[in-house]
C-alpha cells in the first residue's frame, strides 16, 4: 500500500504539477492550455453534470481510443463532472463514432430513442461526419446524420481529444443558449 | 453445432506428448512439400500455388497433421478468404505459415457451383472464416457443419435486431439460464453480442455474435487506387494502424517487385514498436481497473497519453496513421530527435518497472489475475491461437523472431513466452514485450541506416499478386493483394486484410468456461481483440 501512496505522491496531480512535467523528457502539447479553457466553458454551461453515452456504430476503433483518452488524468473529464454512463436512459448527450454500418443502424436508433430530452448527438470523426474512407454504399451506410439527427460534428481521423471536447461544448452551448 | 466452444473435438493427431518430439518427423517445408509453388518475391519468403481441389485439401491435411504431430511445429493456417479474379471468376484463398515462409494457395472455383472443400475440420477457427466467405461472396465450403450467417446479419435493410433471430447454441439442464449482452455495451468499447449460458455464477458456455461493424472493406478495396488504398488498410483496426498499413504496403511492394529502402524498413519498425508500447500501456491500465485497482488505470493512462503526445511530436499524428505509405514512410526521422527518443524510452521503462513492482506485490490484483481465464498450451495449439495471447499460452511464435527480415535480423528480438495461459500470463507478456519494445525503439533509432526513407513506387504492367505479413501487437497481420495495371490505369483486383483477432476470438470463448460471469470483462480485456479488424 505504501508503494501505491508513494507513487501517487511522486506523480502528483497531472498535468497541473507543471514543475514535474517540465522536467520530463516528453514535451507537453500546447493543446493542454485550451483543454482547461474548454473544461471551464463546459462547467459554466452545465453546472457539474453532463452524462454521455458512446455508441460505436462501425468505427475502425481509432475514435474510441481518443474518446477513452478523455478519461485520463490530462483531460480529467470525470473530475470536471462529465461522466460516461452505461445506459442511454441516463444520458444527456450521445457521442457516435464510425460510419454507421448496416448491422448497427437499428441499435443506434434504439439507443438514441431511449434517451431523455434533449438527447444531443455529436458525430465524431471523419467517418461520423461523412462516412470517411469507408464510403456510403454497401454495408456502410455512412454519415451519422443519415440515420439520426446530429447537433454537432467533429472532423479528424481520429479527432484529438481536445477537439472532441470542443464539439461537446458546442452541442451543449447550443441548447444552453436556446 | 457451432464448433468454436464447448466442443473439444480433437484435431488430427490429437494433442501431442512431449516424449514424441525426439521421434518427430522432419519439419514440413514449402520447397519440399509444394515444389510447384512459385516464389513471389518481396520481403518475406512467400510462395504462391494455384491449386486443384485435390491439392487444396491435401495441403490442408499435410499442414494440419504437421501441426498436430510436432509440438514445436510452426505450421498453421493464417488466413482464409474468398474473392473474384480479374475476369470475375470465383476463388478461394488460404495463406499458411510454415517453417520456411508463407504459402498462399488459390483455388479457382466453378462459377456455377461456387464450392470449395471445407477446411474447418483441419483448422478449428476456419469455420467462421468460411461463414464470412459465404456471406460476402456466396462461396460455400462443402461439408462444413456450421452454415449460419456470420458477417452479414440481414439482407433486408429494414430488418430489426438481428441478434434476436440468430440461432445460438442452447445449453439445457436444471438451473441453466442465458445472459445476453450487447451489441451496445456499457463502456466505451466496440459493439458485439455475447450470449452466456450460466448456472449460478459459473459460465458453462459463451457464444459471441460478431459482425456488427462489418463495413465491406474487401469490396471497398476494389474501388480504390492501389496507392491510396494504404489509407484504408490503416483503418481496418485503428489500434493496429501501423501493422495493417505495413502489411498492405509490403504486399503492394512485393506485387510491384520493388525493394524497400533499408532506412524505410527501420523507420516502419520504429513505428510498429511505438504502436505496441501504446497499446500495452493502455491495456495494462485497463486490466488493473477491471480487477478493481483504479490506481493502475490512472497511472498507465497518464503514461499512454505522454507516449501519444510524443508520437504526435514526431509524426504529427497521435496514432501514426498514414505514416507507412507505399514505397516507404511519410516522414524521415531527424537525427536531432534520436537522443530524445532514447531518453523517453529509458524514462518510460523506469516508470513501467516501478508500476510492475506495484502490480506484482498487490495481493488483490494477483488474486484476480492468477488462474483466471486459462488456456493450456495443448488447447492453444488446437485452437490455432496466435500473437500475444498465443505466446502467453506457450506458443512461441513471433514473425519478428521466426522470419526475420529487415530490420529484425539485426536486432535479435527477444521472444516473450509463458506457459501459464491465464490473465496473469497475458499481463506478464505485455510487461515483457513493452520493455522489449522500448529496448528495440532505442536500438532502431540509434542504428538507423542512412539513405532515403521513401522511393516512389512504379507499378509494372500486367497482373501481379503480393503478400505482406507483420507481427502487430496482437499477432500476425496479413494482407493478400492482386493488382492489374493496363497502360496508365491501375486497379485492385482483390485485396484481403486479415487481423489476428479471427484466430483468438474463439479462444476467448474457451477461456471463460468454468469462470464466473463477473470475471468476463477482465478476461476479455486480457485478450483485447479487435471487433473492427474481424468484422471488416
Ligand atoms: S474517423 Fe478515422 S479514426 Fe475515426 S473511425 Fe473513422 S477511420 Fe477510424
Amino acid at each position: 500500500m505504501w508503494q501505491i501512496l508513494r507513487q501517487a505522491v511522486r506523480i502528483g496531480i497531472c498535468p497541473k504539477s507543471s514543475a514535474r512535467e517540465e522536467s520530463e523528457p516528453v514535451l507537453m502539447s500546447p493543446a493542454e492550455v485550451s483543454d482547461r479553457q474548454l473544461q471551464a466553458d463546459l462547467r459554466a454551461a452545465l453546472g457539474r453534470a453532463l452524462s454521455i453515452r458512446v455508441v460505436d456504430a462501425g468505427s475502425c476503433n481509432g475514435c474510441e481510443l481518443e474518446i477513452n483518452a478523455l478519461s485520463n488524468p490530462f483531460y480529467n473529464m470525470e473530475g470536471e463532472g462529465i461522466h460516461f454512463v452505461a445506459s442511454p436512459r441516463h444520458a444527456d448527450l450521445l457521442l457516435v463514432t464510425g460510419p454507421v454500418t448496416h448491422n448497427m443502424a437499428q441499435a443506434l436508433v434504439d439507443t438514441w430513442q431511449a434517451m431523455p430530452a434533449p438527447a444531443l448527438v455529436v458525430a465524431v470523426g471523419d467517418c461520423g461526419c461523412t462516412g470517411g474512407i469507408f464510403g456510403e454504399e454497401g454495408a456502410s451506410r455512412g454519415r451519422v446524420s443519415a440515420v439520426i439527427p446530429v447537433d454537432a460534428h467533429v472532423s479528424g481521423c481520429p479527432p484529438r481529444p481536445s477537439a472532441i471536447l470542443a464539439a461537446i461544448r458546442s452541442a451543449v452551448q447550443g441548447v444552453a443558449g436556446a | 453445432m457451432e464448433p468454436s466452444t464447448g466442443d473439444s473435438r480433437p484435431m488430427q493427431g490429437g494433442a501431442p506428448t512431449h516424449d514424441r518430439t525426439s521421434a518427430s518427423p522432419p519439419a514440413l517445408l514449402i520447397r519440399q512439400a509444394f515444389p510447384s509453388a512459385r516464389p513471389m518475391g518481396g520481403e518475406l519468403a512467400t510462395y504462391h500455388l494455384t491449386a486443384t481441389q485435390a491439392q487444396w485439401s491435401m495441403a490442408a491435411a499435410a499442414i494440419s497433421s504437421d501441426a498436430g504431430n510436432r509440438p514445436e511445429s510452426p505450421s498453421r493456417l493464417i488466413a482464409l478468404w474468398g474473392a473474384s479474379d480479374a475476369d470475375g471468376r470465383p476463388l478461394a484463398s488460404a495463406v499458411y505459415g510454415l517453417a520456411d515462409g508463407l504459402l498462399w494457395v488459390d483455388l479457382p472455383l466453378d462459377p456455377q457451383s461456387r464450392q470449395y472443400p471445407d477446411l474447418s475440420r483441419a483448422f478449428f477457427f476456419a469455420g467462421r472464416m468460411q461463414r464470412a466467405i459465404f456471406d460476402l461472396g456466396g462461396l460455400r465450403a462443402i461439408g462444413a457443419d456450421d452454415v449460419r450467417p456470420w458477417l452479414v446479419h440481414a439482407r433486408d435493410a429494414d430488418a430489426r435486431s438481428p441478434a434476436t433471430d440468430y440461432p445460438f447454441v442452447r445449453v439445457s439442464g436444471a438451473g441453466v439460464h442465458e445472459i445476453a449482452v450487447g451489441p451496445v455495451h456499457a463502456g466505451i468499447i466496440e459493439p458485439g453480442h455475447f450470449r452466456f449460458s450460466v448456472s449460478g455464477e459459473k459460465v458453462l458456455r459463451l457464444e459471441a455474435r460478431l459482425g456488427y461493424k462489418h463495413k465491406g472493406i474487401d469490396a471497398r478495396y476494389t474501388q480504390l487506387d492501389p496507392i491510396l488504398a494504404g489509407r484504408l488498410a490503416g483503418r481496418v483496426s485503428g489500434d493496429s494502424t501501423v501493422a495493417h498499413a505495413w502489411a498492405y504496403c509490403m504486399a503492394l511492394e512485393s506485387a510491384a517487385g520493388i525493394e524497400l529502402p533499408p532506412r524505410a524498413a527501420w523507420l516502419r519498425a520504429l513505428m510498429l514498436e511505438r504502436e505496441r508500447v501504446a497499446n500495452h500501456l493502455g491495456d495494462l491500465g485497463a486490466l488493473a481497473n477491471d480487477a478493481g485497482l483504479a490506481f493502475g488505470l490512472a497511472h498507465f493512462s497518464r503514461l499512454r497519453e505522454l507516449w501519444l503526445r510524443e508520437s504526435d511530436a514526431l509524426y504529427a499524428h497521435r496514432l501514426m496513421m498514414d505514416q507507412v505509405i507505399p514505397g516507404g514512410v511519410l516522414v524521415d526521422l531527424d537525427a536531432s530527435m534520436v537522443p530524445r527518443i532514447g531518453q523517453a524510452c529509458r524514462s518510460m521503462a523506469e516508470e513501467v518497472q516501478r508500476l510492475r513492482a506495484i502490480y506484482d506485490e498487490h495481493p488483490g490484483l494477483q488474486d484476480r489475475f492468477r488462474g483466471t481465464g486459462t488456456i493450456s498450451t495443448a488447447l492453444a495449439r488446437q485452437l490455432g491461437m496466435t500473437g500475444l495471447a498465443g505466446r502467453a499460452s506457450g506458443l512461441g511464435r513471433d514473425l519478428r523472431h521466426d522470419h526475420p527480415g529487415q530490420p529484425w535480423s539485426a536486432l535479435s528480438v527477444h521472444l516473450c513466452l509463458s506457459s501459464q495461459g491465464d490473465v496473469a500470463a497475458r499481463v506478464a507478456i505485455r510487461f515483457d514485450e513493452l520493455l522489449e519494445s522500448l529496448r528495440l525503439i532505442e536500438a532502431i533509432a540509434s542504428r538507423l541506416p542512412p539513405g532515403t526513407h521513401h522511393r516512389a513506387l512504379r507499378l509494372p504492367q500486367g497482373h501481379h499478386c503480393g503478400a505482406g505479413a507483420v507481427e502487430g501487437w496482437r499477432g500476425e497481420v496479413l494482407v493478400g493483394l492482386e493488382i492489374e495495371v493496363k497502360g496508365d490505369r491501375s486497379r485492385i483486383v482483390r485485396c484481403h486484410s486479415h487481423d489476428p483477432s479471427w484466430q483468438n476470438w474463439p479462444a476467448l470463448e474457451h477461456a471463460i468456461i468454468g469462470n464466473i460471469v463477473p470475471d468476463f470483462p477482465l478476461i476479455n480485456k486480457s485478450f483485447n481483440l479487435s471487433y473492427a479488424g474481424h468484422d471488416l
